[in-house]
C-alpha cells in the first residue's frame, strides 16, 4: 500500500461502468518523511476521504475489485483508509 | 490511473484474437498539473467514446485488459473515462 494525501478530484460522465457513482480523488504520493515524491494516483474513494487529508492507498488490482465488489472492472487504485498519524523510527 | 491526453490513433488491421473491433489510441501521460510526462502509449479505448484531444484517465497494466469486452486479451493501458472536469 501507499500513502498519500488528496489534493483534488475528477468528475467523468463518460466512463467504464465501475466508476458510475464513484468519487475519483486525486492523490499526491507521499515518502517517508511526508513530502510529495513527484507521483501521483487517481483512485477510487471508498472512504470518503476530502481534500488535504492524508490517506492509504492500494494501488493493486485484485484488492481493487475486491473492494467494488465487481468482476472483471479495470480498476487498481483505490483510497482504502484515512491516515491518523505515522510514525517513523530515526 | 493517471490523467492522459489523447493525441492520436491507431489503426491496425491485422491483430491478435480478441482485439477485434478495440480502438487504439495515442495517449501522453500528464502529470496532474496537466503537463507531459514521459512518453506517450498506446492505449485501448474502454469507453468508445474517447478521441484526439480529449483529457482522459486511463488503467495501465492487467487491469487495462478488463475495460474491454474480452478480459483475457494483451493489452496494458486503456483508457477508462473522459475527464469533465478535474480540481483543483
Amino acid at each position: 500500500m501507499k500513502v498519500g494525501t488528496v489534493v483534488g478530484t475528477v468528475v467523468s460522465t463518460i466512463n467504464s461502468p465501475v466508476f458510475d457513482g464513484r468519487k475519483l480523488l486525486v492523490c499526491d504520493l507521499l515518502d517517508m518523511d511526508g513530502n510529495p515524491e513527484g507521483d501521483y494516483l487517481i483512485a477510487v474513494d471508498v472512504v470518503d476521504a476530502g481534500v488535504g487529508e492524508t490517506v492509504l492507498l492500494i494501488d493493486e488490482g485484485n484488492s481493487a475489485r475486491q473492494i467494488v465488489g465487481l468482476d472483471p472492472a479495470p480498476i487498481r487504485a483505490v483510497v482504502v483508509g484515512i491516515v491518523d498519524e505515522i510514525d517513523v523510527e530515526a | 490511473m493517471q490523467l492522459g491526453r489523447v493525441v492520436g490513433t491507431v489503426v491496425a488491421t491485422v491483430k491478435t484474437p480478441g482485439l477485434e473491433g478495440v480502438k487504439f489510441l495515442i495517449v501522453q501521460p500528464l502529470d496532474r498539473h496537466q503537463e507531459p510526462r514521459g512518453r506517450p502509449v498506446v492505449a485501448a479505448d474502454g469507453v468508445h467514446m474517447a478521441g484526439p484531444g480529449e483529457l482522459v484517465y486511463f488503467v495501465g497494466s492487467r487491469e487495462a485488459a478488463q475495460a474491454l469486452p474480452d478480459t483475457f486479451v494483451p493489452v496494458d493501458h486503456a483508457i477508462v473515462g473522459i475527464v469533465d472536469e478535474v480540481t483543483p
